[in-house]
């Protein structure tokens, strides 16, 4: 397999014409200059939509290329596809808001597409470095993003503090990842899969190793205690960014981290289930206390992604074939969620200035009562009330715990739910019962009308046929078992 | 037909209740008084159905609740005693609907307060019709509820809603015990349905259970846990308390169910349950004396008070009973009698009340009136029929149904009948005493009232005279054309009537009875059980000479008592009330029920209660529980929010730190945990 041939090339098709338009894209973009930013935005949205079509046109059969560096299986393909979904939503609800507050410069999408691209080859890496790659790529793109509005201080130091963090966290992973060459001679995943199989014993700095990587990735899920980044990055870079950094990298970073537990690091499950097991309950803990005293919702969302994590990874924990399930089903579930709420947080802006405080929401009900009903409808999913879809996602990651055997995460996550149910419950109370405030801007851009009524629809009619995607969830995990 | 008198009340609540602003406060009232008339009306038709071709049924209508071995259904059972009432409920609550809407006119909540009504009527509907325990439980609070509803009609009014809230608290001790009488039924019979009930009486009649070591007559402990339900719901001595401050509520309210009917469900649970009552010979001892002391207090009281709604409203308790002990006696036909013709002349007298008040701009202190009968002729009229009734003088309805009862106490031959007779005789003498101490006081004398008052005196509207007729006319006659009927021997030749009063206008259907014979026997059927060594209803119509004529003879002793007192010798009253002044206390101030009551009970619940409330969940429960954990969680969001300084170098740190901690506690794990 040296020759460049087509079938060598064929899995990462998606990725290949991602990095192609990118490229293309950028010219075209400095012949238009800024005030083709719109054309841009959308050329990029038809890119993830060309990529997602190729990706589908796919057979999602395991197969492996580029010297088994690269791998395209159902679960790969299947995170990757929503990875997709999410990124076409992120530059939907952005492009009206990057000419509101004047940062309509054509690399923002740009930005956003080599940061997909990123996402994409990190999914599917199937190799520590190609891992790494994938990661900077996406990472140095969520740099830029944050601080964006750079003659904004506090989007400048978002972005600043976003970039030496991750530096750090990068560290780690390559530090990690030297280990891990240094114990099993190998980079490869399944290479140190099976020396890790064939030596039942782990060594002691193969385990450190796997630790600094895990961190690395921790980081980019923010879970707790490596999550300090988060709530200063959400407040203070620019919302569309806010809402791009909750929906998708969440989304990739969950899918490779279950990717390398799940595949080369398997066989050691019981040591890093351990690792996973702290986070997740600092995560719900931190969260939903944490997320009780904010009053600047983009802050709240970010607390609450938090807790998101902390409930997916007691999915992640499980170490079953059913967590795994549960984690993807509840990874999407959130990001349909997620995009949802900062649709409507993207709504928020009055006379022109975006309103970021949850005090701004007072009385919505009575101003534009269809907005704070979908809102509402958004908040109690999250809170995980059924018959919402957040009460499904929620269901499956607490039954794969306790059929784990984890009873104390499955109660913590619901004490957790239920602290956390206040500071979801609080908007909707400031929205229905307290006294209006001036009304919002009334001109709300159809793509931002068009993803929240989808993701309010997917919300509410979930429970009508929850088993299509639980079943397809779990036939995408059930991936990462057959290899 | 069956569902038509039953629902028709029902759908009449729900219209007015639900859509009362749509429909107005004429729609309401035309609604409501619509609903009661028509059911009215079918149950006189029912009653014909049932008592003369004897065409009893049971209609089920639907599974209420199936667990094991309990079943309960919703079912309608029409009985001769579920006929009389049918009847009896229908027509007075017909009469005080159609009263109300005079009676109201100035009220802003007329449409709520029609509701009210007819939830009332449909509720006491249910608990006459019900064909088992349950059912009868729901019709028994349902009226428990309407009654609250209505006696704190006029919210606004702090003295109504305390008497709401007491009759609803008192009345709940009483159904505390029927409670437990019911599911007593069920552990004894296995079933709560009546018919079962009563086909298993008598084999039952001997068994004994076991409760907490001691052994228990079965039906003895059902039939007093019953009586109990029926002391808190008839207003009998010791859970009596509510019924006098029940007369907050509007007067309309008062005559339909602190007269004639809600009250009078006590005696038709004992009634219902004579097939039981009969072999619990000491339970009936029970409700012998307790029906007889209360006949005797209560006539004490009424003889003392001066609201004028009160005084009617202790003569209702002494009625009940009489009621009562007609019913220790085995006289259920008697007690039943005097409960029908009873609501008539009892409604008759708090409408006329009613309509004095009325006419008296709101005052019901009859220290404040006098000299008024040339104003208000109808209600002066109407009263003195009802009271005439009232005090049992021949040929008005009180007369026959009271006679009965007494002379059935004296012939069941036994101490208790005996003293239930002498009680009931002293009750006789009181009664007409305070009833013409009413009608003097009010009617007579010199005018008491202010004279705007005076001036404004008024004859009620002819809706407010006009239900007092209806209602005059069965104080007039049922007593005479139903004696027969009700407690008639079969074994003397007892004229037959064909005559029954229905609503209307005195309106009269003829009805030829030629196979019918109307007796006491054909009359009730299956629906009222006496054994015959205890049928002293039928002892009753030979009992002595003398016995039969004293209550008349102490009736008229004590109307010319009233007349010497309040009429030809004014101030004689007070040097009475001065010569005898422990017991003018004593009778004034209600026994001291109320203060006893409240010494012992009511002071001590509330301290109890604080405490609880105070102590107990404010500052334990909710002080460590809710409350402790939520401002716990905020203290706790704080700290967690101090840690996002805004500064790099911590977040890198902490970040570090949760590496090593990590990475030393795998470490710790394999070296000293190991595999």
């Amino acid at each position: 397999m040296s020759s460049l041939s087509l079938a060598y090339l064929m899995p990462a098709l998606p990725e290949i014409f991602m990095a192609l338009s990118g490229l293309g894209l950028l010219v075209v973009g400095v012949f238009l200059g800024n005030g083709g930013t719109r054309t841009i935005s959308w050329s990029v949205a038809v890119s993830f939509a060309v990529a997602a079509l190729l990706l589908l046109g796919l057979d999602w059969d395991r197969i492996e290329t580029f010297n088994g560096m690269f791998v395209l299986d159902r679960f790969t393909g299947f995170m990757k596809l929503f990875v997709l979904v999410g990124l076409i939503t992120s530059v939907m609800i952005s492009v009206r808001f990057l000419y509101q507050v004047q940062i309509a410069r054509f690399e923002y999408p740009v930005l956003m597409l080599f940061a997909g691209l990123g996402m994409m080859i990190m999914i599917s890496a199937n190799n520590m470095l190609v891992l790494y790659m994938g990661l900077e790529l996406q990472s140095l793109a969520l740099y830029v993003l944050a601080a964006f509005r750079r003659d904004q201080n506090r989007a400048a130091e978002a972005g600043i503090k976003y970039f030496i963090l991750g530096a750090l966290a990068s560290g780690m992973l390559l530090f990690g990842t030297s280990m891990i060459y240094g114990y099993t001679g190998s980079i490869d995943f399944d290479v140190i899969g099976q020396t890790l199989a064939n030596n039942p014993v782990a060594d002691t700095g193969l385990i450190v190793g796997l630790v600094f990587v895990l961190v690395s990735m921790a980081f980019k899920v923010s879970a707790v205690p490596f999550h300090m980044w988060t709530p200063d990055v959400y407040e203070g870079a620019p919302t569309s960014v806010t809402a791009f950094f909750a929906i998708v990298p969440k989304l990739a970073a969950m899918a490779i981290l279950v990717r390398v537990l799940y595949g080369p690091f398997m066989s050691i499950s019981a040591d890093w289930q351990q690792i996973i097991w702290f986070m997740a309950a600092a995560s719900l803990i931190v969260s939903s206390f944490a997320g009780l005293a904010q009053k600047n919702i983009k802050r709240l969302m970010a607390y609450s992604s938090i807790g998101n994590m902390g409930y997916a990874l007691i999915g992640v924990a499980a170490g079953t074939q059913v967590g795994v399930g549960a984690v993807v089903l509840y990874m999407i579930i959130y990001m349909i969620m997620t995009a949802g709420v900062f649709s409507v947080i993207l709504m928020m802006r009055r006379n022109g200035i975006g309103a970021e405080d949850i005090e701004d929401l007072s009385g919505l009900s009575t101003n534009s009562p269809l907005l704070a009903a979908a809102l509402a409808i958004l908040l109690f999913s999250m809170a995980g009330i059924p018959p919402m879809a957040g009460f499904f996602g929620k269901l499956l990651i607490f039954n794969a715990a306790v059929s784990a055997g984890m009873f104390n995460l499955a109660v913590l996550g619901v004490l957790a739910s239920v602290v956390a149910a206040f500071y979801y419950l609080r908007i909707i109370k400031v929205m229905y019962f307290d006294e209006a405030v001036d009304p919002f801007d009334q001109q709300i851009a159809f793509s931002k009308r068009a993803v929240l009524l989808l993701s309010v629809l997917f919300i509410t009619l979930f429970i009508l046929k929850p088993d299509a995607l639980i079943a397809t969830s779990m036939s995408a995990a059930a991936a990462l078992f057959t290899g | 037909m069956e569902l038509i008198i039953v629902f028709a009340p029902l759908l009449a609540f729900l219209t007015a209740g639900l859509f009362g602003k749509q429909i107005g406060d004429a729609g309401a009232q035309f609604v409501t008084c619509a609903g009661v008339i028509i059911a009215a009306f079918f149950s006189v038709v029912m009653f014909m159905d049932v008592v003369f071709d004897g065409d009893t049924r049971v209609i089920t209508l639907a599974t209420w609740m199936s667990s094991g071995d309990f079943q309960v259904n919703w079912a309608l059972r029409f009985d001769q005693l579920t006929a009389v009432m049918l009847c009896v409920i229908n027509i007075v609550s017909a009469c005080v609907h159609v009263y109300s809407i005079g009676y109201m006119s100035h009220d802003k909540a007329k449409g709520r307060f029609m509701a009210y009504l007819s939830l009332f009527t449909f509720a006491m509907l249910m608990l006459v019709t019900s064909d088992n325990l349950v059912q009868l439980f729901f019709g028994w609070e349902g009226v428990g509820l309407a009654s609250y509803l209505l006696i704190g009609f006029w919210n606004h009014k702090d003295s109504a809603n305390k008497a709401a809230v007491k009759a609803f608290i008192v009345n709940r001790v009483g159904d505390f015990g029927l409670a437990l009488g019911i599911m007593a039924t069920f552990v004894v019979f296995g079933t709560v349905q009546f018919d079962a009930i009563f086909e298993q009486a008598e084999e039952m009649s001997a068994l004994t259970f076991d409760f907490l070591g001691f052994e228990l007559h079965a039906l003895t402990t059902i039939s007093l846990l019953l009586f109990m339900g029926a002391v808190g719901k008839s207003a009998q001595l010791g859970l009596h308390t509510w019924l006098p401050d029940a007369m907050e509520g509007p007067t309309p309210v008062s005559a339909l169910s602190h007269a004639a009917t809600m009250v009078t469900a006590g005696v038709f649970l004992l009634a219902r349950f004579s097939p039981v009552f009969e072999y619990a010979p000491f339970a009936l001892e029970v409700v012998t004396v307790v029906g007889a002391c209360t006949a005797f207090v209560a006539a004490t009281i009424g003889l003392t008070q001066f609201d004028i709604k009160r005084v009617i409203a202790y003569s209702t308790m002494s009625q009940l009973g009489y009621m009562f002990f007609a019913i220790g006696v085995s006289a259920y036909g008697a007690a039943i009698f005097h409960l029908m013709t009873h609501a008539f002349f009892k409604a008759l007298l708090f409408l006329g009340a009613g309509s004095v008040i009325h006419a008296m701009s709101d005052e019901q202190d009859m220290r404040k009136m006098g000299s008024i009968w040339k104003e208000i002729p109808y209600t002066y009229v109407m009263m003195w029929i009802g009271s005439l009734a009232l005090a049992g003088m021949p040929f008005f309805a009180g007369y026959f149904s009271k006679d009965i009862i007494l002379e059935a106490a004296f012939a069941a031959d036994s101490k208790v009948g005996m003293f239930a007779f002498w009680m009931g005789i002293a009750a006789a003498l009181m009664t007409a005493f305070y009833s013409w101490r009413l009608i003097l006081m009010t009617f007579h004398g010199k005018p008491r009232a202010s004279k705007k008052v005076m001036d404004h005196l008024h004859e009620s509207p002819s809706v407010m005279i006009s239900p007092l007729v209806v209602l005059a006319t069965g104080a007039l006659f049922a007593g005479y054309v139903f004696y027969g009927g009700f407690v008639g021997s079969a074994h003397h030749d007892t004229e037959v009537h064909h005559e029954v009063t229905a609503l209307g206008d005195s309106h009269v259907e003829e009805e030829p009875v030629d196979t019918f014979k109307w007796d006491k026997e054909h009359f009730w059927g299956e629906a009222i059980k006496v054994l015959p060594e205890n049928d002293t209803v039928e002892a009753a119509h030979s009992v002595p000479f003398w016995v039969k004529k004293l209550p008349i003879v102490v009736g008229l002793v004590g109307i010319f008592f009233a007349y010497v007192v309040y009429l030809w010798r004014e101030g004689l009253a007070v040097k009475i009330a001065a010569a005898f002044a422990p017991l003018h206390r004593l009778f004034f101030n209600k026994w001291y029920f109320d203060e006893l009551y409240d010494r012992i009970f009511v002071t001590k619940a509330w301290s109890l209660g604080r405490f609880f409330s105070v102590r107990g969940d404010r500052k334990t429960i909710d002080g460590f529980g809710p409350d402790g954990i939520s401002s716990l969680s905020m203290r706790m969001g704080g700290v967690f929010s101090k840690f996002q300084s805004g500064f790099l170098f911590q977040y890198a740190f902490i970040m570090i730190i949760g590496l090593f901690a990590l990475v030393t506690w795998l470490m710790y794990r394999i070296t000293l945990g190991g595999y």
